[in-house]
């Protein structure tokens, strides 16, 4: 099932890229960060599981355990720092 | 509560935001207090800043800001405005604007405001070093800040 996933700010450089589409099984949050740091490589991995790195479906921050529709957009970032 | 959150790149006027929202108060403001957030560069050490945002989750995270503190106090009028991009020393980043009837109340939903803009607001900064570029942290100081506005009666 594809979903749309976009990076942000120090992930976005880490990753190497702002946005992707990927084919996730089982769709679930949890799931596809796995299978991004598996295929992104080491220094993705350790960026996308960082603590503080929070996700967003659709632009609402989500669990791991949420699950994901066809087309979602699935947003990783990182902690915010505005003002 | 009037209120408008914009994410705007170019620069803004901060008097023509102070006269418009005189304006739209009429006679019930009798309170404006507004905060300046602009580039610091302490020691000549940062060329730029750069501020990245999430375009519609960013104006959400700040509209939700914003009614809080208009559920905490008797607000009637706020503006936030926060630039992005690629901003030199003394820009400005961020103007917040509030007017309330009474001092007290415009003062305390400005400072809350501008404490949570810190830590909740979906905006990343980089500092553009003559040393390197480094992605800004929230500090602990900035979240014991905001923290304090949970506990505060």
């Amino acid at each position: 099932m594809k979903v749309a996933v976009r990076f942000f700010a120090s992930l976005r450089e880490a990753v190497g890229r702002e946005c992707m589409a990927v084919d996730v099984d089982p769709p679930t949050v949890d799931a596809l960060r796995d299978s991004l740091a598996r295929r992104l490589g080491p220094a993705a991995q350790a960026a996308l599981t960082a603590p503080g790195v929070r996700v967003a479906v659709n632009q609402a921050i989500a669990h791991g355990a949420a699950s994901l529709d066809v087309g979602d957009e699935v947003a990783f970032l990182p902690p915010v720092t505005g003002g | 509560m009037r209120s408008a959150v914009r994410i705007q790149t170019e620069d803004f006027d901060a008097a023509e935001e102070w006269r418009a929202c005189r304006d739209r108060c009429g006679g019930r403001g009798g309170a404006l207090v507004a905060f300046g957030g602009l580039v610091r560069d302490q020691a000549a050490a940062v060329r730029s800043l750069y501020l990245e945002h999430y375009p519609g989750m960013t104006e959400q995270s700040i509209e939700r800001i914003v009614a809080a503190a208009g559920e905490r106090w008797p607000l009637l009028d706020v503006t936030v405005i926060h630039r992005v991009g690629d901003l030199r020393p003394l820009e400005q980043i961020v103007l917040v604007l509030v007017a309330a009837a009474h001092r007290a109340d415009a003062f305390a939903g400005c400072a809350f405001l501008v404490d949570y803009l810190k830590t909740d607001a979906v905006l990343w900064k980089k500092e553009r070093r003559v040393a390197g570029d480094a992605w800004l942290q929230a500090t602990a100081a900035d979240r014991s800040r905001r923290d304090g506005w949970r506990e505060a009666p």
